[in-house]
């Protein structure tokens, strides 16, 4: 752990200093700065990583093909903590102080909502890898932020595409739903999966919630075996998926579980959970190409502590789409000077990018396809790819 | 141990406004009490069978809670302090096992030491052995906790020491949340035993894997038996210790009078090290039952357990051995039961409008002795 620090301190110095070196030496290719902001620190440091070593890959990539219509990208990496005030500072920082227009980050929804009020004002593009609340893009009066974009769906899109994977694919008719109701996102998708489950003719049998400090769901779990539904949905983070779902399996209960992206973890207990399904970003058992060739340049590039290859995790990757959604628009438009030229470039981007095919609706949210995982006792295994 | 009666020392002139009050009180309750019995016997009637699987999940946190409420009523009883890092000794113990079965595989020494004994013999071997060092460990952490917070603060308020516990409790939640202990995370809980469920419909059949029990069933595991068991034991060998015994009958002077004790030539501090040894004792087997019984631990999981078995021993009536017992089985059908026919997030809410009920309609519980207490 203590190694891995040092690692990626030096990592962070040496772009420092690569990004100054730059900006020294004026005369041969001309230069093209874009900032990466990313939660080095604070929180949830292992997000920043993934998030800067996703977006440098991509940035390498481009620079070896010969930079952005003749430009060499210089990437800016600083530490926004997943906190509004660091995030504020490190942009205005980027904005003023290096004259950056385009901003890979923030991961968090939080830091990157007031980012992109400054982008707003400042006229400068912010493409977000994984913030998922709806108000990244959207401004309180319901209108589109110009220069705000996102790579990952939206929270309740999770909702539909559960409810489409359900409907579709399991043959579901009925369900039950479990929800945290003091958690928005655990909300956000239970009801965007209410709506979606039952517009495809199927029935709600049953809906009960919990809060997230509970341990004991027996009650819960003796309701749904009474009522016996095709699947149950418990869109919630993977420690009150491990607790259900082993209760569940001591009950007898055999109805399929599916969740969202909470599931997505390293502690998912995949024996209790095994047999459900839940809907995610990416998945690197994806045959596609474009998952195939990124995995391995991203593990040819990012190795272990043991120094085996690093498995990009759906922050990398988006992280990566994120940039590459920058570069291929900037391709588009022709220019990296003309913001504006760029912005409308982005809205109507077509790019098959390593989380799907993505294109943007008026939101500025990709409507793409998701991943379906499916939990074995043997580990998180792709089922398939559901496009909304 | 017997309900403390210490003499009144201030008598309320408002016993006018008093009895007018009581009347519109009772009333209010009454009709709660009937609103409750209707609900659940209408729901009984309706649906058997959930109503008895919903029982037997109540049956089983009543039976834990009782466990942990018998910490707080002793050490009540004794020095007249709420113990509130009981419950996080509760969590310790959980933990302990945890680390026991998961790191040391503490629980397959008898297979590893003796391969010819039966595997069945060996697994409530192991079992046992992880309880008791589990048990242990919480004996030394309270017995040290007694020791630093609540002995140098024995002749000061009794507020003072109430700070000092809620201070102690905070300390282990958030010490326990560092990294380098047991993490902020959840953690899954690794059994040092199989669950064997069984269900009920025409005799008692045996719940296949992967199967569910045909419809109308009502379902109940081994760990419900063992954590009853434990629960009953832990009961029986109290009344038997504080009653039977040398250190009971010290224990019942020292909670009738500390100072009297002291002159009859009882060594009132080891009494109360030992009330504390034995409720923590109690605690650590609550711990790990809890999790072998639910499956994750957090270093905050004993907050919650520990003011719903707090509450427990108020309503059974604080001091008092049997009705902590009787309380914690309350508080556990209280709570499956708004859990089944109202909300899971109301449980909460019931369970410390409970308290306030007991506070306001008879704040000594139900086997407490009514009005000697002081305020």
């Amino acid at each position: 752990m203590r190694s891995l620090k040092v690692l990626s301190l030096f990592v962070i110095l040496s772009m420092i200093l690569v990004a100054c070196g730059g900006t020294g030496s004026t005369g041969g290719a001309k230069e093209l700065k874009v900032a990466i902001l990313a939660p080095l620190s604070g929180p949830v440091p292992t997000f920043g990583v993934s998030t800067r070593d996703g977006a440098l890959l991509a940035i390498e990539e481009w620079n070896a093909k010969g930079g952005v219509n003749g430009y060499t990208i210089v990437p800016i990496v600083e530490d926004s903590q997943c906190t509004p005030e660091p995030a504020v500072n490190a942009m205005n920082k980027v904005v003023d102080q290096d004259g950056v227009k385009f901003v890979i980050g923030e991961v968090c929804s939080k830091a990157t909502i007031p980012i992109s009020e400054i982008g707003t004002e400042k006229k400068v593009i912010v493409i977000s890898g994984t913030s998922t609340a709806e108000a990244v893009t959207v401004d309180a009066n319901g209108n589109t932020k110009p220069y705000t974009f996102r790579a990952c769906f939206i929270d309740a899109f999770q909702g539909l595409v559960g409810a489409k994977f359900a409907t579709e694919k399991l043959g579901a008719k009925t369900t039950f739903i479990m929800l945290d109701q003091a958690n928005d996102y655990v909300k956000g998708l239970a009801e965007e999966f209410e709506k979606n489950f039952t517009a495809m003719g199927g029935t709600v049998v049953g809906k009960e919630s919990y809060t997230a400090k509970d341990t004991d769901f027996s009650t819960i779990l003796a309701k749904i075996a009474e009522a016996k539904p095709d699947v149950v949905y418990l869109p919630d983070y993977y420690n009150i998926v491990n607790l259900v779902t082993k209760q569940a399996k001591e009950k007898g209960i055999t109805s399929a579980f599916l969740g969202g992206d909470g599931w997505d973890s390293a502690d998912l207990d995949v024996v209790a959970a095994a047999g459900g399904y839940f809907t995610n970003h990416y998945s690197p058992d994806d045959p596609r190409p474009e998952v195939v060739n990124f995995l391995a340049a991203y593990g040819a590039k990012y190795k272990n502590d043991d120094g085996t290859a690093k498995v990009p995790d759906a922050l990398a990757t988006l992280a990566y789409d994120a940039a590459n959604m920058l570069f291929t628009a900037m391709t588009t438009a022709g220019t990296v000077e003309d913001v504006d030229k760029v912005k409308t470039a982005l809205e109507g981007i077509k790019i098959n990018a390593v989380s799907g095919a993505i294109t943007l609706d008026a939101k500025h949210n990709p409507v793409k396809a998701a991943a379906i995982l499916a939990v074995t006792a043997e580990g998180v295994k792709f089922e398939a790819s559901i496009a909304p | 141990m017997q309900q403390v009666s210490t003499p009144s020392q201030t008598s309320l002139p408002l016993v006018k406004t008093h009895t007018r009050l009581a009347w519109v009180g009772q009333l209010f309750f009454i009709v709660l009490g009937l609103a409750v019995v209707y609900i659940l016997g209408k729901n009984l009637i309706s649906n058997p069978t959930l109503f008895a699987n919903i029982f037997i999940s109540g049956l089983q946190l009543g039976f834990v809670y009782a466990m942990i409420a018998l910490g707080y009523t002793m050490v009540y009883g004794i020095v007249k302090l709420i113990n509130f890092a009981h419950g996080d000794v509760f969590m310790v113990g959980a933990f302990v096992s945890y680390f026991a079965v998961t790191r040391f595989n503490l629980h397959q020494w008898p297979l590893a030491v003796f391969p010819a004994i039966p595997p069945m013999v060996g697994v409530v071997i192991g079992s046992i052995s992880v309880i008791i060092l589990s048990m242990l460990i919480c004996i030394m952490l309270a017995v040290t906790i007694e020791r630093v917070a609540y002995k140098p603060l024995r002749d000061a308020p009794r507020i003072a020491a109430l700070i000092t516990a809620i201070g102690v409790s905070f300390f282990l939640e958030y010490f326990g949340a560092l990294n380098f202990v047991f993490s902020p995370r959840f953690i899954p809980y690794e059994r040092p035993f199989e669950v064997v469920a069984w269900y009920i419909k025409g005799g008692i059949h045996q719940v296949v894997p992967g199967t569910q029990p045909p419809d109308g069933s009502i379902t109940f595991s081994n760990i419900l038996l063992i954590i009853m068991l434990a629960s009953v034991l832990v009961q029986i060998f109290l009344q038997f210790l504080v009653k039977r015994t040398k250190i009971g009958v010290a224990m019942r002077a020292a909670s009738y009078d500390k100072q009297a004790a002291r002159l009859m030539g009882i060594d009132v501090d080891s009494v109360i090290s030992f009330t504390f040894a034995i409720g923590a004792a109690f605690a650590g087997l609550g711990g790990v039952l809890y999790a072998i019984a639910y499956s994750s631990i957090w270093s905050q999981l004993g907050i919650l357990p520990g003011l719903k078995a707090f509450v427990a021993a108020v309503l059974g009536g604080i001091g008092s051995i049997p009705g902590a017992f009787v309380g914690a089985l309350i508080m556990g059908q209280a709570e499956s039961m708004t859990m089944g026919y109202i909300s899971t997030p109301m449980r909460d809410a019931v369970a410390f409008t409970i308290l306030i009920i007991v506070l306001l309609i008879r704040p000594t519980g139900i086997f407490g002795e009514p009005e000697k207490e002081k305020a």
